[in-house]
């Protein structure tokens, strides 16, 4: 107890990364959930339904599926890098989400005041998750060589110079945003955006801002890039390099480089919502009080809508199991509709809507899109998406500096 | 405070071992990993010395970005194990001793040095440390801020005439 109570922000720190890495390790086998069940339905499927009430329950056998498979270590690889490779890949990607602000930095926790929504606020916040992710390729590159192997080899080297590439466009397009807010800072970035979504920056229709529907465009198509995510999955294109870099890898390796590319995808999208969504904002002016409401309301009409699916379409140990969430569901939001609770629950809540619409267009891409050929991708990234970024970026900084220029 | 000094001498212990793997491995892909962890390590250090600008630069432009062209041209030309040649005379009778010197010399300063005097930075400076350096950068040191990326410009396009195939 005595250091608990000599050290309260150290463990008020670690309290918040322990939990932060629950709700991401959740979120991730979640997301797996929600794109297969997305992607069957786009291509007139069911998707997984036996494991769980509508597969719900398929992550977690997933999970257990690849802890328990026989780890496979091939004997030409160089083992070292080759067990490095994995961890490397999904600690960085972790990394990168703990710089991110859940929600406004005024909710404190309470006995250390400590911002209960983020788990650090640095001034250069922005700066160092590019730095974290600018790491990320290595994961990939470095299974690809140790496995010692073709195909893997071809997705190391292709991913390398698609990240090297794609990293330039990405960090330009971002510029221009960083020059509108004139900060580093996430929660000052998001701050500046605060009033509705017409002062988000990309739409920008406020004063002394310019609107990044470009530079979201361009961060967006980087980004997916970044993530090696359809239509630039070329890294491990199954048709040509049967799993790309990671073909030799089996069991829970091979589930920690699936980790990474969805901890990755979340962190882009915490990203793009911050510097153009407006972060922890609600999309509504200030004034419209009722807006408190709102996360708890949807959460009764989904518990509403459980409540109907088990009882009508679900049998046996199903419809036991979907009550368990209709209850959840119908608990969680009577408890948000609590004042109290609506008002601290705002921020996270729009965050984490901004981020599952981005997520879901994500995986709509997926399921629409054909893969890139590998010179197309690369005079796309050089010839056309560089450019745009660049031309964003002056344009920007000529209209940020105009009235400067005509008075002097 | 004891906490930034464990953290200190963890990233020197790694950035030193760092560096001597890089001279011993035999394989250049652990030779190049041995470099980022060097690189990641002095970040740190930039980091705890209240420079965190130039720490992620540190990372985005070293590790981010120049490790990965070397760790793809390694893999591109896929290059195997290398051969290790023996100790140099040169090497054994003047270049020992001479390092000896030096880190004896280095010992004897730290030794002497005021301890914490340089490192204790103010609070401010840390708050405000990107904008104050774009500011010199853009206003005191404009001309050999702009010298130097012209530099490197000259040497993109001569490495980029270099590469070009002869027609």
């Amino acid at each position: 107890m005595g250091f608990i109570t000599q050290h309260p922000v150290l463990v008020a720190s670690v309290v918040k990364i322990a939990v932060l890495l629950f709700i991401v390790m959740t979120a991730l086998a979640y997301v797996t959930w929600a794109e297969r069940k997305i992607i069957a339905h786009i291509q007139s499927r069911w998707g997984p339904y036996f494991v769980g009430a509508h597969g719900l329950l398929q992550p977690l056998a997933d999970g257990l599926k690849f802890l328990f498979k026989e780890d496979i270590t091939p004997p030409v690889t160089d083992r070292l890098v080759y067990t490095l490779a994995p961890f490397l890949a999904l600690s960085l990607a972790l990394t990168a989400i703990a710089l991110i602000p859940f929600g406004p930095p005024n909710v404190l926790i309470p006995i250390v005041s400590q911002q209960a929504w983020s788990v650090t606020d640095l001034n250069i916040g922005l700066l160092l998750v590019f730095a974290i992710t600018s790491m990320g390729v290595y994961g990939v590159a470095l299974a690809g060589w140790s496995s010692n192997s073709k195909y893997p080899l071809m997705g190391g080297l292709r991913s390398s110079a698609q990240m090297i590439s794609y990293e330039v466009s990405l960090t330009m397009s971002v510029v221009g945003v960083v020059l509108v807010a004139g900060t580093l800072s996430f929660n000052e970035i998001i701050q500046r955006q605060s009033g509705a979504f017409w002062h988000w920056n990309i739409f920008g229709i406020q004063r002394g801002s310019v609107p990044q529907i470009i530079g979201f465009l361009c961060y967006f198509i980087a980004a997916i890039a970044e993530t090696n995510r359809v239509p630039f999955d070329l890294p491990e294109a199954e048709t040509e390099l049967v799993a790309g870099f990671h073909t030799e890898y089996s069991a829970f390796k091979f589930a920690m480089f699936f980790m990474a590319e969805y901890a990755n995808m979340i962190t882009v999208s915490c990203l793009a919502t911050i510097l153009f969504f407006g972060g922890w904002l609600s999309p509504f002016p200030d004034s419209w009080k009722w807006q408190i409401f709102l996360p708890g309301a949807g959460l009764v009409l989904l518990g509403i809508y459980c409540a109907y699916d088990t009882l009508t379409e679900m049998r046996g140990i199903a419809r036991l199991q979907l009550a368990v969430v209709t209850v959840l569901a119908l608990g969680g939001g009577l408890l948000c509709l609590i004042p109290a609770v609506a008002s601290v629950i705002q921020g996270p809540f729009w965050f984490t809507t901004k981020i599952a619409l981005i997520l879901f267009f994500y995986i709509w891409m997926r399921g629409t899109l054909p893969r890139f050929r590998y010179d197309q991708l690369m005079s796309f990234g050089w010839k056309l998406l560089l450019p745009v970024s660049l031309a964003n970026l002056v344009v920007t900084a000529f209209v940020m500096m105009w009235p400067w220029l005509r008075h002097g | 405070m004891i906490l930034p000094l464990i953290i200190f001498a963890l990233c020197a212990l790694l950035a030193v071992g760092g560096a001597v793997a890089l001279i011993l491995a035999r394989e250049p892909i652990h030779s190049a990993l041995a470099l980022i962890l060097v690189m990641v390590s002095l970040a740190v250090v930039y980091l705890l010395l209240g420079a965190p600008f130039v720490a992620a630069v540190q990372i985005i432009v070293y590790a981010g970005a120049v490790m990965v062209l070397f760790v793809f041209v390694i893999m591109l030309l896929n290059t195997g194990a290398e051969e290790h040649t023996s100790f140099s005379k040169i090497a054994k009778f003047v270049g020992v001793p001479l390092g000896l010197v030096l880190m004896l010399w280095i010992g004897h300063w730290m030794f002497h040095a005021q301890a914490g005097s340089a490192i204790g930075t103010a609070e401010g400076m840390v708050q405000s440390s990107t904008t104050e350096l774009s500011k010199m950068l853009f206003q005191q040191y404009l001309f050999p801020f702009e010298a130097t990326s012209i530099l490197i410009l000259i040497a993109l396009l001569g490495a980029l005439v270099m590469a070009r195939k002869e027609e």
